[in-house]
């Protein structure tokens, strides 16, 4: 048994010690016909050897996002993770430990977090954040649920409203978890050119309890927030924006907008794309909703002898005490993400977050001018600002673009046609510091052979 | 062994800096022009963000992120680090969690670029290997736990209650009858995600109460059993570490009556290769792979939660499907009109996939059937070792861990809490205390398979000591811990006047109180930090 370290001698001395014959006596509560003592149908056990091999056969199946050029994003980004985020992530005192039950056995933990709280509300312009949640899209249904008031809270308002500019998935999502709760859930789409119609939301907004949108969206447009938010509160609702935590180092953030709370998917500092997941849900509001919080947060203190120190906190929200009337059911959350992006933007700082930010800006504008001088091509929200995605037309379906780029070892972006048959000729284009000048060259001379047909 | 915490030694928190210094946030080594990071130049002709933004785009007020170079921050990491016990370091019983040895392999299998660089929206085609995986995992799930069709989306256990619950509901749309079946029972030992995820799922939790036994009331179960009743939501083994051996009775009656049963596969570490659920009746489940499959706890999470569900449950699973073609390969499938929709955005916690999977090939059937075997052999050992210092919660046999009570050493002075701290001192992380609720002054101990004879021992060793301790000198022990970092904190004060952020000037000392739930801060404060 690989992991299990008892000698037979062991095994032996502890059944005897507990009175029983044999390790299967154990199990004497256990209908004898639903008892497998041999254990069940297994293909065979493979050697540390074999198993490393078997899996490095199965990755190797996969094209990994590193080894070509790849203008993919649509939530989940490739950028740069710097070699310490793996290395301090990777230590054991970190990553074998537990939810920080006990305060005195985890300060190293619980102060990460108390930094992390501190470096996601610094970014959302915001005053407090939590300790993470799942991932983004769950972290805008628990936004909603706070500033409503709680889950099954039904007060007056009996209305959500979503922006089609938000992520299709975390719509699709929201729809799940209200589709028991006495809600309507009803989308506001975008106008023309890629943001909100204010009038159209002045009058959405008029039944809601909150109005959710994102910005950039994700067609990339960047939203007039402060007028956004404006909009939605005039008219009574409460604004909840998902907002990008790299872009939010140079546009502007929830918390100068007007927003209430701002959530946002935290992957890009530091986390791997890794097929979608673990990623990491970020959650920041203003003081007021602190009472009303999902999840775990972490609160300074002093131990017995006054020296400064970190425990959980306010934690009559959370399930293990008030049990159905908790603000969430959230129990483990990421934390070993919550770290990484911690690492991350402590190692790039206010000013590289800013540098970064803006080098993803201007490869994404160079690259979106020469793709609209392009025959055939053009830009899907010309008068509309963007950070680093763009909707770009195309002369042909985007998946026919995609096949084209394939063959020329590139992998293209996101067919918008996938969420919306309407955009199956909209391409969304994601540029990083990743993806370096001469990949841009090398898309650029790719798109030029696509033709209308 | 790292140089912050040296369990054991006296005065560990006076090693290394002084305490204002050792307690300092990145904030505090922060220094405007330092970077720990080089990134590269633009590379294009473009203007910078001024131009490229309107002002009304513009963020005005930089986040005050801190600056510090490259040693700095592996230090202030490193060291904080240093301030924690982890599996790797500690035995750590943390009942209900299953803090197994996390192996070292699957965390390389992991960074792979094959797994870690790949994109959930690359064509199927550039992804069949990790298509694979979900889909094989899918495969050994269903033949753990004796249920037919899995969903690997939910994130951790929680998210996979209530995606189990959103599918229970579902059917019960499907039959016509989710409009009076609306109720959840749940034993009243239950973890409290269980309550917290039927309310999300809008239904209405009812406890049921535990026997003299420690079994389900099956009395108090039949009492509440009528056509309101949506689903039965049972943990098994339950937090108690006892078998519900009337488990297969109680399904049929709750089928009989129209209900469902989830299970809470929390505790699937006992049942490993020797049970499987689906034959005890179960129809929904969810299996921890943070827990079980020995992916790591990382501090809090990430965990994976993928449900199990018989076949008649598959119709309402999230979407995407992981569904293989008549031509052999993989592709996601969207389009399932009864299905609940999706839970998360992607495909779920894939790096947690990868793990888990590693993880069950480096063991054949019989060598799975032998984790359940050793674990239970561990708990049982404690169990016995300990009885005649610590109540046991309740007689008999236990499963994978074993719940004492405390109530003995409460009443010379010594509270479970005291005793835990009590363990700090003596280099071994404690167990869950003060859950199940049920049990008063609950210590939870769940040693696991991976731990040795010898370690068992000098636990046992150090809790009987403590016991004596309790006696002798109670007072001691409420002062313990002194041999970490910090001493006990105070956390009355942090939930009256929350600080949860650093600021650069520090919160003047006499901040009032926040004006509202006062009596909600008290709370909290009074209670010990279990789960
Ligand atoms: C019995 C039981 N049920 C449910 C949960 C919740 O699981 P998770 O923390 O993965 O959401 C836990 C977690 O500790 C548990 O012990």
């Amino acid at each position: 048994m690989r992991y299990v370290p008892h000698t037979e001698d062991d095994v032996r001395a502890m059944l005897q010690r507990i009175g029983v014959a044999d390790l299967d006596a154990l199990f004497a509560e256990v209908p004898r016909e639903v008892y497998h003592p041999d254990g069940l149908p297994w293909p065979p056990r493979l050697s540390e050897a074999e198993l490393r091999r078997h899996l490095e056969e199965i990755a190797a199946r996969n094209v990994p996002l590193s080894s070509r050029p790849s203008f993919l994003g649509a939530g989940a980004y490739h950028h740069y993770i710097p070699a310490v985020v793996d290395a301090l992530a990777a230590r054991g005192e970190f990553l074998t430990a537990y939810t920080p039950y006990q305060p005195e056995a985890s300060q190293g933990t619980l102060q990460v977090i108390f930094e992390f709280q501190t470096m996601v509300a610094e970014l959302a312009g915001l005053e407090v954040a939590n300790a993470s949640l799942y991932d983004g899209a769950t972290a805008l249904v628990e936004a909603l649920f706070m500033l409503q008031g709680g889950p099954g809270a039904a007060g007056e308002r009996r209305r959500v409203v979503l922006s089609t500019g938000i992520h299709p998935e975390y719509r699709q999502v929201v729809r799940t978890y209200y589709a028991h709760l006495p809600y309507e859930v009803v989308e506001l789409p975008l106008d023309a050119r890629g943001r909100t119609d204010l009038e159209a939301l002045a009058a959405a907004a008029r039944e809601a309890a909150v109005f959710a949108f994102q910005s950039p969206s994700f067609y990339g447009t960047i939203e007039d927030a402060r007028a956004v938010c404006e909009t939605a509160r005039a008219a009574g609702a409460e604004v909840v924006q998902v907002f990008d935590p790299i872009g939010v180092a140079v546009l502007t953030s929830p918390g100068e907008a007007g927003a209430a709370a701002a959530v946002a998917e935290g992957q890009p500092l530091g986390i791997p794309v890794q097929f979608g997941g673990p990623h990491l849900g970020l959650l920041a509001t203003r003081e007021r909703y602190v009472r009303r919080m999902p999840g775990r947060l972490v609160g300074r203190t002093v131990d017995l002898e006054g020296r400064p120190g970190y425990v959980l906190t306010l934690q009559t929200r959370e399930q293990h005490i008030r049990r159905e009337r908790a603000t969430s059911n959230i129990c483990t959350n990421v934390g070993l993400m919550a770290l990484r992006a911690t690492i991350y933007l402590a190692a790039l700082g206010r000013r590289g977050l800013e540098t970064l930010a803006t080098i993803c800006l201007q490869r994404a504008h160079h690259a979106a001018c020469r793709i609209a001088e392009l025959p055939g091509f053009a830009l899907r929200y010309p008068e509309t600002p963007f950070f680093r995605e763009v909707a770009v037309r195309c002369p042909v379906p985007a998946a026919e673009v995609n096949r084209h780029l394939e063959a020329r070892g590139i992998i293209g972006g996101l067919d918008l046609g996938r969420f919306d048959p309407a955009e199956e000729r909209t391409m969304l284009l994601c540029f990083t510091e990743m993806t370096t000048p001469a990949d841009i060259e090398r898309l650029l001379g790719a798109l030029a052979e696509v033709r209308a047909s | 062994m790292s140089a912050g915490v040296r369990p054991g030694q006296a005065g560990g928190a006076g090693q290394g800096p002084p305490p204002e210094l050792a307690s300092r946030t990145i904030f505090e080594e922060s220094r405007p022009g330092r970077m720990a990071v080089s990134l590269p130049e633009p590379g294009v002709p473009s203007p910078g963000a001024e131009a490229l933004l309107p002002a009304w785009a513009r963020r005005a007020v930089p986040p005050a992120l801190p600056e510090v170079g490259e040693l700095q921050l592996v230090r202030h990491y490193t060291r904080l680090s240093q301030k924690n016990l982890g599996i790797d370091t500690t035995f750590y019983p943390l009942g209900s969690c299953t803090m197994k040895y996390n192996p070292r392999l699957n965390e390389q299998i992991a960074a792979l670029p094959g797994l870690a660089d790949i994109h959930p929206y690359q064509d199927p085609d550039q992804v069949q290997g990790a298509l694979e995986l979900f889909y094989e995992l899918e495969q050994l799930l269903a033949q753990l736990t004796g249920l037919e069709a899995v969903s690997l989306q939910p994130a951790a256990g929680a998210h996979g209650e209530l995606t189990g619950l959103m599918c229970i509901r579902a059917w019960h749309v499907s039959r016509g009858e989710a409009a009076r079946r609306t109720r959840v029972l749940i034993p009243d030992s239950a973890h409290g995600t269980n309550p917290a995820s039927v309310t999300l799922c809008g239904m209405e939790a009812v406890p049921v109460r535990t026997a003299d036994n420690g079994r389900v009331h099956l009395a108090d179960l039949e009492r509440k059993l009528d056509e309101r009743v949506a689903a039965f939501m049972i943990t098994n083994p339950s937090t108690l570490g006892l078998f519900e051996s009337e488990l297969p009775a109680m399904a049929e009656r709750l089928h009989a009556a129209g209900a469902l049963v989830y299970l809470d596969g929390a505790n699937l570490n006992a049942m490993l290769g020797v049970i499987r659920p689906g034959d005890l009746g179960v129809d929904v489940m969810h299996v921890n792979l943070h827990k079980t499959l020995s992916t790591p706890h990382g501090g809090g999470g990430p965990g994976s939660g993928p449900i199990a569900v018989r076949s008649f449950l598959e119709p309402f699973l999230p979407v995407p499907r992981i569904v293989r073609g008549e031509d052999g390969r993989l592709r996601l499938e969207t389009d399932r009109p009864q299905s609940i929709g999706r839970v998360k955005a992607f495909l779920g916690h894939a790096g947690m996939v990868w793990r888990a999977y590693a993880y069950l090939r480096a063991h054949s059937g019989r060598d799975l059937a032998g984790v359940a075997k050793h674990a239970v052999l561990n708990a049982n050992y404690i169990r016995v070792r300990l009885r005649d210092h610590y109540e046991v919660a309740y007689p008999g046999m236990c499963m994978h861990e074993v719940v004492l009570s405390a109530r003995r050493q409460k009443r010379l002075g010594a509270s479970a809490l005291d005793i835990a701290k009590g363990l700090l001192d003596r280099g071994f992380h404690p167990p869950t205390i003060y859950f199940p609720l049920i049990v008063p002054e609950a210590l939870m101990i769940e040693p696991t398979e991976t731990e040795t004879r010898e370690t068992l021992d000098r636990f046992c060793d150090a809790m009987i000591e403590l016991a004596e301790l309790a006696a002798r000198d109670p007072e001691q022990l409420r002062q313990a811990p002194r041999t970490l970092p910090v001493r006990r904190l105070d956390e009355v004060r942090a939930a009256r006047q929350p600080v949860l952020r650093w600021r650069a000037e520090p919160a003047p000392a006499d901040r009032p109180p926040l004006a509202e739930g006062d009596a909600c801060a008290a709370a909290s404060a009074g209670v010990p930090a279990t789960r």
